[in-house]
């Protein structure tokens, strides 16, 4: 899965039958510390994150498999809102 | 699979209901010299691995999630392993 924060939203109405009553999101893949890390995607949400929030998805085969209807046709998918980040780059074991 | 070392762990409240009672991973991808691969990533953790270990981290749908227990779940990466060494051999790298 990928981190990144919600930056806005896309309206579609015309659009795949199966992705009626979807939510499409803009999301900015982030690094842990925050920075962006490549270009903004639009992705489908099971979790109705909002703006600013912090959240991870799935890509692939598996972005379908997290919406509760079937076939969705979709390739990102937030899966996953984060409340709370520990980051520690220096501790090797 | 990628190597990676182990950096952090995220909270979520909010997610799919098939990465309860996991431990979500933050998973920073290494090179075999040691530096940083790329963004870290999201990954459920199968083997009990903690900050600090230096891992195996599938980036593969179905062995991402066969390996935490499911048949069918939106997990698209999971820690399937816990390196001890990594040998080059001389001659053939």
């Amino acid at each position: 899965m990928y981190l990144g924060r919600v930056v806005g939203r896309v309206w579609s109405t015309v659009k795949n039958a199966e992705l009626e009553g979807q939510r499409f999101l803009v999301v900015q893949p982030i690094t842990p510390e925050g920075a962006n890390a490549g270009k903004r995607i639009v992705c489908t949400d099971m979790t109705g994150a909002g703006a600013g929030e912090i959240i991870y998805w799935v890509r692939g085969r598996e972005a379908s498999i997290a919406l509760p209807a079937p076939e969705v046709p979709t390739d990102f998918s937030i899966v996953g809102i984060v409340d709370e980040m520990s980051v520690n780059r220096e501790a090797k074991k | 699979m990628l190597i990676g070392r182990v950096i952090g762990e995220i909270v979520a409240t909010r997610k799919h209901a098939t990465h309860e009672d996991r431990k979500i991973l933050l998973v920073q991808p290494l090179n075999l010299d040691g530096s940083e691969r790329g963004a870290a990533l999201v990954a459920l953790d199968a083997v009990d691995a903690g900050v600090g270990d230096r891992v195996l981290l599938t980036t593969e749908g179905f062995s991402a999630f066969s390996s935490v227990g499911y048949k069918k779940a939106p997990i698209d990466m999971a820690v399937i392993g816990i390196v001890d060494s990594v040998e080059l051999i001389e001659g053939a790298a």
